[in-house]
């Protein structure tokens, strides 16, 4: 468990990550450096950093690059690196974590990846005003505003050829109790924090 | 009843103590109480100095108690035991008050700090004037030795002893000794043949005077205590008439069975259903496996017996029980290697190319299942790559938590084994830290980066068969993040090597409840101190050496065994042991037999009488823990030294400022 | 037997073969499904991106509901098809237990639409899950009335239905053998291929394409080269990656994979006996029809194993995997 020093300083980046984790602990600061996580990830090779490069840069105190850099976009949440870790750190909770800070900072917006959080962003926009998610909609918007030659070429192609075997939704579906919802996740906006 | 005379001797520590507690004022205010004598305070107690003190009041004063206000008695109460002891004065009758690591090292609030001394002291006071005169038993220590174990250690500490005058009784439960050394090809870092160095010791281990050796046997009971072990042995069955049996090998040749061979040539090889293990096995008589053997299975064959020459095969023969006494046991069992198999993406057990550390052993071993040659899983192909995994198993939360020690250095010695055999093939070594630190260990290393080994820092991810790039069709390829240039790499090889780490033995919980040891949650045996006693475990007269104990290369298991070997030795020559009088006795009289206390001595020290219908403690082998106290429902069992008198008025010696203001006791 | 079920946004529509073929075997099987009422959507991998709380809350609601719905009747548990569900709500509910701060903020979220959830109060569990420990291989092996004989099947689990490492999971994390078993059961041959528990790149194909088609790639490949006729999955992400996005890594990459992907409820209709328009076959994108036309009428004969020369090391041995 990282000692939380009971002092009037200001928290470093690396305790912030832990404490934006959720969960008892994510035990970060037991990394060794091994290079498991990087050597697992399916999807390591294209990454700016390795999760293990990462940690040392967090630990280092490294926010500003840590922040800009596009491995946490790269995530495809599969776990191995988890499982894997001989210390048992969450890993991909912290690349959710990182996600969330770099949003909050802004500096998603200078990684590689910067229209992944519009992916994310248009999703969860659909999710809060019906309840459900709308694939139809959020392809649409999402490519519309990132890519559009290639929002035309999926509507023509792949788009279609769901539609005509009846895999996707023309109009989105509504939940009944779309203001219960509406009212927890305002509370929990307003709550905010990973306790 | 004559009031006693206390001497309190409060120390300063230097400014360990002094710099929180008044040790003028704790010292002042114990003179005051009743029964102290003289009470002073002194800068350095534990000096020579310090204890002439203690010694000239003892005398002059006529001091028939003792308490030091100091240290943890861990540190000093035998000092000051001893220093009672020197002035004619029973040592039990001496207390120690911790006010340095329970008080003055704790807080750095001098007021609350002074006042716990002073309860402190106060609980010593009280406590001590109940204490009594108690004497350390003599114990008689029987010559003889049991070693359980003949791998290196084992060897070592019989030869060590045998050597010294004394009989060894040397037990192993596989049919030759020789342990996990027998199946190396070469040590590390001189690169000796392993079986050179091996068999000449285990030759002497086998023909000494003094040794008796029991092969093929297991420990099945051990009763009683230090100095007087009654030891049962059951020598298994080798169907094999050992007097008879000139060692010739025609029954081996015969048999027409043939097995893969799961131990000494782990897993990489066959044998004989009549077999020895290895060539230079000691003794030489072979053994039968009874699981496979025709005969046994369908009552056919017989090939063995029927050209046996000196009629030496006995299929009726029986497991022989042998009862013998010991004074002394050293426990040399060694390690198991961890299992591969529980590492799924490492591929072992699946992908045929992929070796654990003991099969490679036995590879590059010239007596081996390949003659030395390296090959892959089809027996004829030369692998053109090779590439090691460090730390498998081991330094993960997965598996096991700990290093194993040896395995960077068995992992260079392979890579350079790979180098000599194949001089064209590609050695990729995969590590997270290189651990080298023993003699001639760092130059090693330094050997092999001169050698080409091609070394990535990267705890290996994955091995697999699944080919994605170019050039990886048809081989293993090694996934991994080479941390030092901070890529993900995909290695093609040929053969790949699991370094797996070094594991208690499997039934090493089994064996600790036999001997009444210790052992941790890894399985090692538990030492007596981690620093200052490696070789003893709490149990008196049970000693451990060698890989049993944790992971060690050989110099280091050769080390332990001669120490155990030479406490034991020393206690041979003292002949008696004094033992500590801190023990539990039972009041035979008010004993009802209802045995609860049987069952809840974690050393079985306790016996129970059928014919009284009571139940006794066996004193040498109570180590004075207090269950039993505790547990007696009529509370006749006696902790000597530490009687219900003694602790209650301990007890009311630290509530010595709490006890007339009830307020002040929070109550929730 | 009795289970509360959370279908998931997928289920609706995209993977309606899932939930059609879901619901078609429940009934041989025993099992009465009660559908989560008015359940919303758990999030995915994006609201978790984005904001903590919120997203926590999002997917408490649902198991918030199910508390409420008639849980014991449902003997307190709620099945997810879709991995990605399953894996969100179990680990909502595994960190709330946890960390008694996160699940108290949490409920005051939660109380502002006058819910409530006591963390462990729900056992959240997988499709697979209660098929082969619930079920049971000998109950499905009962009611196959038409084995899959020579049908070769790669079964793809994924990544997230076992994972990750700090919750317990009902198979093996790194090689699980489940659904191996199951499908072996239903009378298929079972293709061990050794990427069956990699990621299909999850949203991947939305963040970066070249990305998300090379490990779609690796795993097409891989089962082709181990001579599998089809991919059957436990998640509709991984099942429309590998289906939808066959046609594009062909083109990509020059090859001309055309393996169907299924789901595993399909198969296990088929071998019920279950018409197959029913089982909501039709909807892949890469044509099960002709894969479906191996199935014979008796088992092919296994080839004779080779036997190992004479030079060859033995293998180690693997326990009762043999």
């Amino acid at each position: 468990m990282a000692t939380t020093i009971a002092s009037a300083r200001a928290p470093t980046f690396f305790e912030e990550v832990v404490a934006a984790t959720p969960g008892a602990d994510p035990h970060l600061e037991l990394c060794l450096q091994c290079g498991t996580c990087g050597g697992s990830c399916p999807s390591g090779p294209d990454m700016d950093h390795t999760p293990r490069a990462l940690f040392a840069m967090i630990d280092a105190g490294m926010k500003d690059q840590v922040l800009r850099s596009n491995t946490p976009w790269y995530c495809v949440s599969c776990y191995y690196c988890m499982v894997r870790c001989p210390q048992e750190i969450h890993i991909t909770d912290i690349m959710y974590t990182l996600k969330r800070m770099a949003i909050k900072e802004g500096l998603y917006r200078e990684s590689s990846s910067s229209d992944a959080y519009g992916f994310s962003e248009t999703f969860i926009d659909y999710v809060e005003n019906y309840g459900r998610s709308f694939e139809l909609g959020v392809a649409t918007r999402y490519h519309l505003r990132h890519h559009p030659l290639s929002a035309i070429k999926m509507a023509t192609g792949m788009g279609f050829s769901m539609f005509v075997k009846g895999r996707m939704d023309l109009t989105p579906t509504r939940i009944k109790n779309l203001d219960q919802l509406k009212a927890i996740l305002g509370k929990a906006k307003e709550l905010g924090g990973a306790a | 009843m004559n009031k006693e005379k206390v001497g309190v001797y409060v120390c300063h520590c230097g400014t360990n103590i002094a710099g929180v507690v008044d040790v003028e004022d704790v010292s002042t205010w114990a003179g005051e109480h009743d029964n102290v004598e003289i009470a002073r305070d002194y800068k350095f107690m534990c000096s020579s100095l310090g204890q002439d003190l203690i010694e000239d009041d003892i005398k002059e004063k006529g001091l028939t108690r003792v308490v030091v206000a100091a240290c943890s008695p861990h540190m000093h109460e035998k000092t000051f035991r001893a220093a009672c002891e020197r002035a004619g004065l029973n040592p039990f009758l001496f207390e120690m008050a911790n006010i340095r690591e329970h008080n003055s090292w704790a807080t750095n609030d001098k007021v609350a700090a002074t006042q716990k001394a002073k309860a402190l002291v106060n609980a010593a006071v009280e406590r001590v004037v109940h204490q009594v005169p108690l004497e350390k038993l003599p114990v008689e220590i029987n010559p003889n030795t049991l070693i359980v174990g003949g791998g290196i250690a084992g060897i070592t500490a019989a030869l060590e002893l045998a050597d010294a005058g004394n009989h060894v009784y040397l037990v192993e439960r596989e049919p030759s000794i020789g342990g996990h050394m027998a199946q190396l090809d070469k040590t590390f870092p001189t690169l000796d043949c392993s079986a050179c160095i091996l068999t000449p010791k285990m030759v002497d281990a086998g023909q000494h005077p003094n040794i008796t050796l029991l092969s093929y046997s297991e420990i099945e009971e051990v009763d009683g205590y230090v100095g007087n072990f009654t030891v049962t042995v059951r020598k298994k069955a080798r169907c094999v008439i050992e007097e008879d049996c000139t060692g010739c090998g025609i029954c081996e040749e015969k048999c027409p069975v043939k097995v893969v061979d799961d131990v000494f040539e782990a897993g990489l090889g066959y044998r004989k259903v009549i077999y020895r293990p290895f060539p230079q096995a000691v003794p030489k008589y072979p053994v039968i496996d009874k699981e496979n053997c025709t005969y046994f299975l369908r009552g056919k064959c017989k090939a063995c017996q029927i050209f046996c020459p000196t009629e030496a095969i006995d299929f009726e023969q029986e497991d022989e029980i042998l009862k013998f006494q010991v004074g002394n046991i050293i426990i040399t069992t060694g390690f198991d290697l961890f299992d591969a198999r529980r590492i799924p993406q490492y591929g072992y057990g699946r992908l045929a190319n992929v070796f654990t550390s003991l099969e490679f052993e036995r590879m590059v071993n010239a007596a081996g299942p390949t003659g030395g040659n390296i090959y892959l899983r089809d027996g004829v192909t030369e692998p053109q790559s090779v590439a090691i995994i460090h730390c498998v198993g081991s330094r993960d939360k997965n598996y096991n938590e700990y290093c194993s020690k040896v395995c960077c250095m068995y992992s260079l010695k392979f890579a350079h084994l790979v180098h000599e055999r194949l001089p064209e093939a590609d050695v990729y070594n995969f590590y997270i830290d290189m651990r080298t630190p023993g003699k001639g260990y760092e130059e090693f290393y330094h050997r092999l980066l001169e050698e080409g080994t091609h070394f990535i820092r990267g705890r290996a991810a994955e091995v697999t068969d699944a080919a994605r790039l170019p050039g990886e069709e048809g081989k293993l390829i090694v996934q991994a993040e080479d941390t030092l240039i901070g890529k993900q790499r995909r290695v093609p090889v040929d053969m790949v090597l699991l370094s797996a780490g070094m594991e208690a033995r499997g039934d090493s919980k089994e064996i600790s409840q036999l001997f009444r040891m210790g052992c941790d949650f890894n399985g090692f045996f538990t030492e007596r101190h981690p620093k200052l006693d490696p070789v003893a475990t709490m149990t008196e007269g049970i000693y451990i050496a060698g890989a049993c104990q944790g992971p060690k290369d050989i110099p280091d298991s050769v080390a332990q065994a001669a120490a155990a070997a030479a406490r034991v030795a020393g206690l041979i020559t003292q002949g008696t042991v004094m033992m500590e009088p801190v023990r539990a006795s039972i009041n035979e009289e008010a004993c009802s037999g209802c045995r609860i206390c049987n069952t809840m001595c974690p050393y079985n020290a306790i016996v129970f009488h059928e014919d009284r219908n009571v139940s006794e403690v066996i004193t040498a082998l109570c180590q004075g823990c207090g269950t039993c106290v505790a547990a007696c429902p009529s509370g006749i069992i006696t902790g000597a030294h530490f009687t219900n008198d003694q602790v209650f008025s301990e007890i009311e010696g630290i509530l010595w400022d709490v006890r007339s203001k009830p307020e002040l006791v929070p109550v929730d | 037997m009795k289970y509360g079920y959370y279908p998931g946004c997928s289920l609706e529509r995209n993977a309606i073969a899932y939930h059609q073929s879901a619901m078609a075997v429940a009934g041989p099987m025993g099992i009465e499904f009660n559908e989560l009422e008015d359940w919303n959507c758990c999030g995915a991998t994006e609201y978790i991106s984005i904001d903590l709380l919120p997203a926590y809350a999002l997917i408490s609601r649902n198991l918030a509901l199910a508390a409420q719905q008639d849980l014991e009747g449902n003997g307190n548990q709620l099945v997810a098809p879709c991995s990605a569900c399953f894996l969100n709500l179990k680990k909502t509910d595994h960190y709330m237990a946890e960390s008694p701060e996160l699940s108290e903020k949490v409920n005051a979220a939660l109380a502002a639409g006058d819910l409530h959830y006591e963390p462990g109060s729900v056992s959240v569990r997988h499709l697979l899950d209660i098929v082969v420990d619930d079920v049971g291989f000998n109950a499905i092996a009962e009611k196959v009335t038409n084995p899959l004989y020579n049908l070769r099947i790669a079964p793809y689990y994924g990544c997230m239905i076992v994972r990750p490492g700090n919750i317990k999971s009902f198979d093996d994390q790194e090689y699980p053998t489940s659904l191996d078993e199951l499908m072996s059961t239903l009378g298929a041959e079972v293709v061990d291929f050794p990427l069956k528990a990699h990621c299909c790149g999850g949203h991947m194909t939305q963040i970066s394409e070249s990305v998300a088609l090379e490990l779609i790639r690796r795993l097409l490949k891989n089962a082709s080269d181990y001579d599998a006729d089809m991919i059957v999955t436990v998640c509709p992400m991984c099942q429309l990656n590998l289906d939808a996005y066959q046609d594009a890594v062909n083109k990509k990459f020059g090859t001309n994979y055309n393996i169907p992907i299924l789901y595993f409820t399909q198969m296990i209709g088929l071998a019920f006996g279950i018409s197959p328009d029913d089982l909501g076959f039709g909807k892949e994108m890469v044509d099960a029809g002709p894969a479906l036309t191996k199935i014979g009428a008796e088992p092919s004969l296994k080839p004779k194993k080779k036997r190992p020369s004479k030079e060859a090391l033995p293998m180690p041995s693997m326990g009762e995997d043999g």
